[in-house]
């Protein structure tokens, strides 16, 4: 017989931190969300009996069973639209796509009949639709696999799009994305599948939404202002470690969600440091750094910049096999520092 | 004094313009009868009519399937009134959307349904409101038969606030409760249709959902993937495939390697229907219900249709038939005149009552038009609402930086 707890040690445990992985903080939401609302389910390849491609979704089929984890055949188009059908007669369908790149198979599924309508019945039809799956590049999976769909589903209206970095992001985000009742695209990263983040008793609870819509600044600076979003984030934070150590302090804007933007949040950083440097994965042309520019340009932090607002982005060209070609092929801490050094001159 | 009156009335003891049926509780004074007066009793609502009758119907072609539908139908007097007015409320408002589009008060896309009226209403005569469908954009008439207004329809295709999706959505955007369009992508329709079944199945309400899709879209790829999926969870689905011969400009030989369209769902039972009759319509839609309801999966009906308009309204639609072709199907299967010979032939209405069933069509249309093209365009502040449900509203970028416009749910 143990003796009872004394009350200070039970305080010390409520205020204890967990380590929580992004995998395990998107699994743990999805269970969450299962559990509170019979109208969620999961569907996909591989998201059932195989516990997920990338276990995102380990143990949720054992819990829930066939009707609500569905496993699919390889049929993106068919699947996609079926799981858009569903969210138009009444459920809450959560649509795994093994990573963003099949998406393209169904994409016609996820802008013209999830994102468009809403619009075009006039507010008669929502379709409150979650499509998840890992985005962007990865490690040696080559062209085909690695691409960043960001922009493209950024471009589009009637959709959410959200880019997690960490994992009380990634947790607070999917419940958000669950919750919402419009289509709601959902970027994570294979690469951060597996990082630990320290997570707070606030964010373990079940009820922790963070807003779409809403950026965070993952650390404060005076100097500079680093806008990025998923694994990126994590570059930033690394090359703003660095320059702290030579004076250089970086403001890092982790964006959270792509669409709808969070300008204003940039524009008060940018009127605070007067320089800005966008980071992302993807391809430069007609990408995420390069809306963001267009809108600083077009809004009132312009006048605060002190030299003009450059772009780090993936080089230009499919993404390559070979291990050196690959990691020359993404930004790396080195080019964001150096990018950041030019912007100020430095 | 009274008399208790007899059956029927002679007419060689009291001339008068109309045969009248008398129901032997009536009484009247035998004066009355003596002076000859004429007793009026509405034509409609006592049998004088056949009250119903059993018509043949076209037997089916089958596969997969051990039984077809009866090769018997019994139609109503009242549902084959019914029926009739609501082919002809669908023939007239679709040859009036034609006059619109043609005075340009219509615009875009507008494709017509006449010639296929069979088909919308006998489908929905085999199912209740409270089942769900969903079809590509020749979608007026479904919008009719599961509950839109001629007003609200006419109105949606000349861009107004009163039409059914407030002008945002035009000819292929129509929506009603569990009528989810009006789709414009060939074939996308298909995997919704089966997505709706699922929460039909899902929910437990012993609901289905009609799927329907073209002979052109009958090759694409993601039909045969929902056929594939619908089929292994058993989703309540009747798939049917409305086989009017053309794809826009493609005949089905020139299309489809196979153009027995019933059999494309492979390990989906499914029946070929004549799509021209109402009734064979209904009864093959009852059997595909019933197979659906009883948890079996997914069946697959091809109704072989025809559409009198090209494609849409820019395709004339004589360049790829003859106008020979057009003619005969008019004037040998319409499905209008089909079910008006049925109820002439057999007493079950008079030549007067469905003329004034299509006087009351056309003052509905003329009435829809009218509304249609009176009522104002949507206001520009509509511009940008809608784009989200349940939200806060937001700010949506106009044509320029300066111009930030208001969007509410």
């Amino acid at each position: 017989m143990t003796a009872p707890v004394p009350c200070d040690i039970c305080i010390i445990n409520s205020i204890l931190l967990l380590q929580v992985t992004v995998r395990d903080a998107l699994n743990q939401a999805m269970d969450e969300e299962l559990e509170r609302d019979e109208r969620v389910f999961l569907l996909g390849e591989e998201v059932a009996q195989y516990d997920g491609a990338y276990k995102v979704s380990r143990g949720l089929w054992k819990k829930y069973g066939d009707k609500r984890i569905i496993d699919t055949p390889i049929t993106e188009m068919g699947f996609a639209g079926i799981a858009v059908g569903a969210a138009m007669a009444g459920l809450r369908p959560i649509c795994e796509f093994m990573t963003f790149n099949f998406s393209m198979q169904a994409i016609d599924q996820v802008i013209n009949s999830a994102a468009k309508t809403y619009y075009m019945s006039a507010g008669l039809q929502s379709v409150p639709i979650v499509f998840r799956g890992p985005n962007g590049a990865s490690a040696g999976v080559a062209a085909q696999h690695s691409q960043c769909f960001a922009a493209w589903y950024g471009h589009c209206p009637g959709l959410k799009v959200v880019s997690p970095w960490s994992a009380e992001d990634a947790r607070g985000l999917l419940k958000s994305a669950i919750r919402d009742d419009n289509p709601v695209v959902f970027l994570e990263n294979e690469l951060m599948y597996g990082v630990p983040f320290e997570m707070s008793e606030e964010v373990q609870s079940k009820d922790f939404l963070i807003p779409i819509g809403k950026a965070k600044i993952e650390r404060q600076g005076t100097h500079i202002t680093l806008v990025s979003h998923s694994r990126m984030v994590s570059l930033c934070l690394d090359a703003a470690a660095v320059l702290a150590k030579e004076g250089i302090e970086c403001e890092v804007i982790n964006m959270r969600t792509i669409r709808p933007l969070d300008a204003e949040a940039i524009e008060t950083s940018i009127m605070k440091t007067n320089h800005l440097v966008t980071v992302e994965g993807g391809w430069p042309q007609f990408g995420i750094g390069a809306e963001i520019l267009a809108r600083i340009m077009e809004g009132p932090a312009f006048n605060y910049l002190d030299s003009p607002a450059v772009r780090v982005t993936g080089v230009d060209i499919p993404m390559p096999y070979a291990k050196i070609l690959e990691d020359n092929s993404v930004p790396q801490i080195k080019d964001i520092i150096f990018s950041i050094k030019k912007t100020l001159n430095v | 004094m009274c008399v208790c009156v007899c059956v029927c009335v002679c007419l060689s003891v009291f001339p008068c313009d109309y045969f009248f049926f008398l129901p032997s509780s009536l009484i009247f004074s035998v004066e009355d009868f003596l002076n000859g007066a004429r007793v009026v009793v509405s034509a409609r609502t006592y049998a004088d009519f056949t009250p119903q009758a059993t018509f043949d119907i076209k037997k089916c072609d089958l596969h997969k399937l051990d039984e077809g539908p009866p090769l018997q139908a019994v139609l109503s007097r009242e549902e084959g009134l019914q029926y009739y007015r609501t082919m002809q409320t669908m023939r007239r408002m679709e040859l009036k959307a034609d006059q619109l589009y043609k005075q340009k008060i219509i615009r875009g896309f507008c494709h017509l349904y006449d010639g296929q009226e069979a088909c919308a209403v006998g489908i929905e005569a085999g199912i209740n409101l409270s089942d769900h469908l969903i079809t590509a954009y020749r979608a007026h008439g479904y919008t009719l038969t599961r509950g839109g207004t001629v007003r609200e329809i006419m109105a949606e295709l000349t861009g107004r606030r009163g039409g059914i999706a407030k002008g945002k959505g035009g000819s292929m955007h129509m929506y009603t409760k569990h009528f989810y369009g009006g789709n414009g992508i060939v074939g996308a329709q298909v995997p919704l249709g089966a997505g709706v079944a699922l929460a039909c199945k899902y929910l437990g309400k012993n609901e289905l959902c009609v799927c329907l899709y073209g002979d052109g879209a009958a090759n694409q790829g993601q039909i045969f993937e929902t056929y594939n999926m619908a089929s292994l969870w058993k989703l309540p689905c009747i798939f049917i495939c409305e086989n009017n011969k053309y794809g826009m400009g493609t005949s089905v030989e020139r299309a489809a390697a196979s153009t027995d369209y019933y059999k494309r769902g492979d390990f989906i039972p499914g029946l070929r229907v004549d799509g021209m009759d109402v009734l064979c319509v209904r009864e093959a839609t009852k059997l595909a219900a019933e197979h659906c309801r009883s948890g079996k999966g997914p069946i697959l009906m091809e109704l072989q249709t025809y559409r009198y308009h090209g494609h849409s309204m820019s395709d004339p639609g004589v360049s790829y038939r003859t106008r020979d072709e057009i003619q005969e199907v008019r004037s040998k299967s319409d499905p209008i005149s089909m079910l008006k010979d049925r109820m002439l032939s057999n007493n079950m209405a008079s030549v007067e009552e469905l003329k004034e069933i299509d006087v009351e069509v056309r003052k509905e249309i003329e009435d829809a038009a009218q509304f249609a093209t009176t009522d104002p365009e949507p206001p520009l502040d509509d511009l940008c609402n809608h784009i989200f449900y349940n939200d806060p509203p937001m700010e949506v970028r106009g044509t320029n930086p300066w111009t930030k416009l208001k969007s509410v749910s």
